[in-house]
């Protein structure tokens, strides 16, 4: 058995990536939520958020300026993708084009990155300010990954106060249980959309410069996290926000506690969790059955 | 354009018959030989994944873990087991990969719709980590090394296939009868439940077909084809590496089908071709060819969903209903 503190220190560091999985599965579950596309382009978007904090870095200095503009960079990315690529698709009738279509955009961004910035990847470093440990009074932690959670959270909070409390929350909301509905009342959806696209694929943008001074960047960075970001949203439910809270944390720690105990399952554990939670419950943990199939 | 769309049609009314002629001289009309023998391969891969999406409306984006499955049963069984014969290590891969597809197909029908895609691209990643911690049986990331390229015992008779040439008429072979298998699987009652499914979930169920078990049914012998292709890649290069099951020969598979049109006969052998030309062409000019390759391939969701075999024919385009 590993010390108490050991095991403590690895219950943060596993915090620390549920909350990472946690930003990029409720973009995953709002843009699907709202426009039942699964978009394959988050992982890439999330590795796009790592360069531009790399990029913005470089350019002024200021880790502040990386942390706001690089999620700011990807949701216009975002933006772009939604208006004058995935639109085209919605009035089809065949539900598998958009992630088609993002599948391909993907391998387009992560090539034309390893272009632009290189086949190696760079490293990202925290501000000065964060850059020692603070000491919890049990145990050292590194203090950027304290700040981390700290923003995390914070965006959490924001965003259960813009879905719950504003009027364009209630509209997401209602977008998503009966879009129909919600366009005979008058409101011009398309609008909505993109909103929530932006929204969704900054979020990965702010979860890729966030993970940046942990993992640095890469090309590669976002193909494991969004297939383990689906997993995720699988587990929670699709389309459930709260679900993708849960099971971000869950899967967050259950990759931390199993590099503790044994490394080689890390990776194995992940999906082992997500098929015995479709054994036990098919719908997931917070899903409806039959929502949104 | 109409007279190569009515010599296409007259292909495809003759999709068996026209298969064993054009692949007979198929390596005589391509430049690289061994590019022949890609497409034979690459192409039934597709079209293992094509039975799925494009007959039953089921989207996998985890194909590489049956033809990884295949490669590994196949190499696994002749490298280490030593079983001394390509007939036990093709039946071995092919048994290997049926299995493979029964038990995840069996959790990947728990969910409908756009859910699929996501759980069959999560276990075929699943079996990538497994694959690449149990290095005592597939080599890890070196990958499984010395499959011998025994002789294919024919009754009295022993034939070689290590020259490239013998070794694309013995996958001419096998893949000329799966493909009779795929053209009989289609013409069956069964094949046109499939497309009830495809068309039409709820009314299919409605007909009173056990449309779930039809699926799984389908994912089965999907997961046989692309067992057979993974099999005969492993004896083609002797080598079964662990990207074999990474999600990148997923990725692969799903473009090369949806080049050549999806629902459509010989889409995928088209789309194989297509794609692997496109891949050796653009990799001696330009280190960045995936993206050009992923640019094609948007564009064709986006402008051309039917595919080039599907345009020229009027095959199917995408699934009609969640």
């Amino acid at each position: 058995m590993p010390e108490l503190s050991t095991l403590l220190a690895q219950v943060f560091t596993g915090l620390v990536l549920g909350l990472i999985y946690v930003l990029l599965a409720i973009g995953l579950s709002l843009i699907f939520g709202l426009m039942a596309v699964v978009n394959f382009a988050h992982g890439a978007l999330f590795m796009l958020g790592a360069y531009f904090g790399v990029f913005l870095l470089g350019h002024t200095g200021s880790f502040w300026v990386a942390l706001i503009g690089a999620p700011l960079m990807v949701g216009t990315v975002g933006l772009i993708m939604e208006r004058f690529l995935i639109r085209r698709l919605y009035g089809r009738g065949s539900p598998d084009d958009p992630l088609l279509l993002t599948f391909g955009l993907s391998l387009i961004l992560v090539e034309g990155v390893k272009v632009i910035w290189g086949k190696i990847g760079l490293t990202l470093d925290p501000p000065r300010a964060l850059a020692g440990a603070v000491d919890l009074g049990f145990m050292a932690f590194p203090a950027y990954r304290l700040f981390l959670i700290v923003v995390v959270v914070a965006v959490l909070i924001g965003l259960y106060f813009f879905l719950g409390r504003t009027n364009i929350g209630l509209i997401i909301r209602a977008g998503s249980r009966d879009p129909l509905m919600v366009r005979a009342l008058g409101i011009d959806l398309g609008r909505v959309w993109l909103v929530v696209f932006g929204l969704g694929t900054a979020l990965a943008g702010l979860a890729g410069i966030l993970a940046g001074p942990m993992r640095g960047a890469y090309a590669e960075m976002g193909v494991a996290m969004v297939i383990e970001s689906f997993v995720v949203v699988v587990v929670g439910g699709m389309g459930s926000l709260l679900g993708a809270v849960v099971a971000g944390l869950l899967i967050g720690q259950v990759v931390g506690l199993t590099t503790l105990f044994v490394p080689k399952l890390a990776e194995i554990m992940v999906f082992m969790v997500m098929a015995v939670v479709l054994l036990v419950r098919p719908s997931g943990l917070f899903g409806e059955a039959g929502l949104m199939e | 354009m109409s007279a190569l769309r009515s010599a296409a049609l007259r292909i495809a009314a003759h999709p068996v018959l026209a298969f064993w002629v054009f692949f007979a001289l198929f390596p005589f009309i391509v430049p690289n030989r061994t590019m022949a023998t890609q497409v034979l391969i690459f192409g039934l891969l597709a079209m293992g994944f094509n039975l799925l999406y494009g007959y039953t409306g089921l989207l996998s984006f985890g194909h590489a873990a049956y033809y990884g499955l295949g490669a590994y049963g196949c190499g696994i069984a002749l490298a280490k087991l030593h079983v001394g014969s390509l007939w036990l290590g093709l039946a071995a891969g092919l048994g290997l990969a049926g299995l493979g597809g029964l038990v995840i197909g069996f959790f990947c029908l728990r969910r409908r719709g756009i859910y699929f895609a996501m759980l069959t691209l999560a276990f075929a990643q699943l079996l990538y980590f497994i694959a690449f911690h149990l290095a005592d049986w597939t080599g890890g990331d070196d990958g499984l090394r010395g499959i011998p390229q025994l002789a294919l015992g024919l009754g009295p008779w022993q034939v070689e296939i290590g020259h490239t040439l013998a070794f694309y008429y013995f996958a001419y072979v096998l893949v000329g009868l799966a493909v009779a298998a795929l053209r009989r699987i289609l013409d069956s009652p069964f094949g046109a439940v499939l497309r009830a499914i495809r068309e039409n979930t709820s009314r299919a169920e409605a007909c009173g077909y056990d449309v779930n078990r039809v699926k799984h049914l389908s994912f089965v012998f999907s997961a046989c084809f692309a067992g057979l292709a993974g099999s005969l890649d492993a004896l083609r290069l002797t080598v079964v590496p662990v990207e074999s099951l990474f999600w990148t020969t997923s990725g692969q598979t799903v473009m090369m089908t949806l080049l050549g049109g999806a629902g459509t006969f010989f889409g995928p052998f088209v789309g194989a071709a297509t794609f692997l030309v496109l891949e050796e062409r653009l990799s001696l000019v330009m280190e960045a060819w995936p993206i050009v390759i992923g640019a094609i391939f948007s564009a064709f969701v986006l402008f051309l969903p039917r595919g080039i075999w599907g345009t020229l024919t009027g095959g199917f385009h995408g699934r009609q209903s969640a």
